[in-house]
């Protein structure tokens, strides 16, 4: 994982057997808030939560007052708490149903763009402005309006004879809505993949198609092994972004994950145990629990990539 | 023959994506009995009273939700800027003990999820007296002056890399000291790499609201994100039409960055991977 120093161009004029030049005090100097915001805003708070996930403390107290309990939160969290195991289902669902239908949304949206034409440039950017304005409270009510009972959704299907459904506060669909809002925000991975596929050779096309390689062919064996890196990083981003949903649950649930706990992502019921209910030594277990498996699942996405992501020359993409 | 068939579904895509944001717009101005029985996307009776209804529909006026909103992610813009400039020119440009050691603890920071930090700051913050004290923004705003987005150091250290070296050994050679290099060569030639930050910090910290919710108990100093969600509270319908008149209004601001720097925006996701 962690990347090599980057290579030092040679220096040219540098006289011989004179010793390096050394920068350490100007270069920790320039780095010394960057060094005191990993201690203190990184380090220190992620130790102080994981000795307090050993604990039961209620916040209001200094945490020097706060109860060892030994492994009692975990245990609760895997044993005794279904709204854990209820928002881990939650979560996963959302991000197994959301991620994938992202970025195809992305990818189609981008091999639809990937000409030269008048205007590609205001398309583009007119496909980006929902991953802009997209997390915002303000776009997560309008949301969950146009979805309501009453909403502009259910109007529109009125008028081709469909009778709709109470989206929002149905438990069935709920979450539907959620990730139909994450989809909409597709612009983001749709700009890389663009990037992406600006970089394939089009030599490689016209040698498929010399060879008598239909469309269909030329985009399952020369577009997406091409295009496997941006893939690869793409769907590690927005897995991870998926994971952390919050906002849109908060505001469609209006902070509770209802309706009956249907969108109680994982980082809402972290922010209900800990912030609502004051059970920090809990929540710190839950946060605890929530880095491990982000990062088993980056681990488990690089190892799986090994097998399907190829890297096309030593440069990387 | 097939010419048309792209044009037309992307146009065709475009006004389905669209459609929400144009929706919200029309619905700002419906009266209460239109939202519900209109669903075109021009209202019938034009009603901008919704406006002046949304903006004084709580004890504190939305004008104090706005400066809040603009002071904070004002403030983080700066912080932004500045402390992940500093890191990045040493991570990016100098030679010291340990630097790759550093780089690479900023690379893992760059994976770590900003929600599980969350409890753990809170309560450090808390027992420093930060958390619901006359001025609660320091939370909020401290950690962006110590380079703690690492996002923006790899933005920036991936941008000074790019600068030739021979700028910095030119002016070495002239007698100048890494302070001086940093002021008037590194500098002046990062520009793109700060706007780029400039914007997404600004962007991110108005949408931003977790983090608002958690920290901002007083209404007085409620930020915009944090002032809309007391609108989900109002169940009655006169609330619908100011709850989406102030909801337009604060998307504006990001709206007008993304017309005036949309190439610039795109351009910037696309170098680092940034999400928007």
């Amino acid at each position: 994982m962690s990347p090599a120093p980057p290579k030092e161009p040679a220096v040219v004029r540098r006289a011989p057997g004179r010793p390096r030049r050394r920068e350490n005090l100007p270069g920790y100097l320039f780095l010394s808030p960057w060094l005191l915001g990993l201690a203190a805003i990184t380090a220190i708070p992620m130790l102080l939560s994981l000795y307090l996930s050993f604990t039961d403390y209620d916040v209001l107290t200094p945490f020097t007052e706060a109860t060892w309990v030994g492994w009692d939160n975990y245990q609760r969290m895997f044993t005794a708490d279904p709204s854990f195991w209820h928002s881990v289902r939650v979560t996963v669902t959302f991000a197994l149903i959301a991620v994938p239908l992202k970025l195809a949304a992305a990818l189609g949206v981008a091999l639809l763009l990937n000409r030269v034409f008048r205007g590609v440039g205001i398309f583009r950017g007119l496909f980006y402005l929902p991953s802009l304005l997209g997390g915002s409270v303000a776009v997560a009510i309008v949301w969950v309006s146009m979805f309501n009972r009453g909403g502009a959704f259910n109007s529109l299907l009125a008028v081709f004879g469909i009778e709709g459904a109470p989206w929002v506060s149905d438990p069935k669909y709920a979450l539907q809505t959620l990730m139909l809002l994450a989809i909409w925000q597709f612009g983001a991975p749709m700009v890389i993949f663009l990037a992406g596929l600006k970089q394939v050779p089009v030599e490689l096309y016209e040698a498929a198609s010399v060879d008598g390689a239909g469309k269909w062919r030329q985009f399952k064996h020369i577009t997406l092994p091409m295009l496997s890196p941006v893939i690869f990083f793409n769907l590690v981003l927005e897995t991870i972004h998926g994971f952390q949903g919050f906002t849109s649950a908060f505001v469609l649930s209006n902070g509770t994950g209802g309706p009956v706990d249907s969108t109680l992502m994982y980082t809402l019921n972290l922010y209900i145990n800990g912030f609502v209910q004051l059970d920090m030594g809990y929540a710190s277990a839950m946060a605890w629990v929530f880095l491990v498996a982000i990062g088993f699942i980056t681990v488990v996405l690089f190892r799986t990539g090994r097998f399907w992501v190829h890297y096309s020359d030593s440069e990387g993409g | 023959m097939r010419t048309w068939i792209r044009p037309t579904a992307l146009v065709l895509i475009v006004v389905v994506v669209l459609y929400p944001l144009f929706w919200m717009v029309g619905t700002a101005f419906k009266s209460p009995e239109e939202i519900v029985s209109n669903i075109g996307l021009l209202p019938e009776h034009f009603t901008p009273s919704n406006f002046s209804s949304g903006w004084s529909k709580f004890d504190v006026g939305f004008g104090r939700f706005f400066l809040n909103s603009a002071m904070v992610a004002g403030l983080t813009v700066i912080g932004n800027v500045v402390s992940c400039l500093l890191a990045a020119y040493a991570l990016g440009r100098l030679r010291f003990r340990l630097r790759g050691m550093w780089f690479a603890v900023m690379i893992g920071t760059l994976l770590l999820p900003g929600h599980v930090l969350i409890i753990p700051q809170y309560i450090l913050f808390r027992s420093l007296g930060w958390v619901g004290g006359e001025w609660p923004y320091l939370p909020l705003l401290v950690p962006h002056f110590l380079a703690t987005e690492a996002f923006f150091v790899f933005l920036m250290v991936q941008f000074m890399r790019g600068i030739p070296r021979e700028l910095d050994e030119a002016a070495t050679i002239d007698g100048a000291s890494p302070y001086r290099i940093f002021q008037h060569v590194i500098l002046p030639l990062s520009r793109p790499a700060l706007v780029t930050t400039a914007i997404f910090s600004f962007i991110w910290t108005w949408n931003d609201f977790f983090r608002q919710l958690v920290y901002l108990s007083d209404l007085k100093d409620y930020t915009v994100p944090v002032a809309l969600t007391l609108f989900i509270d109002s169940t009655s319908e006169t609330a619908v039409g100011p709850m989406f008149a102030m909801s337009l209004l604060s998307l504006i601001p990001v709206f007008l960055f993304f017309v005036a720097f949309q190439r610039m925006l795109v351009e910037g996701i696309n170098t680092s991977g940034l999400k928007g």
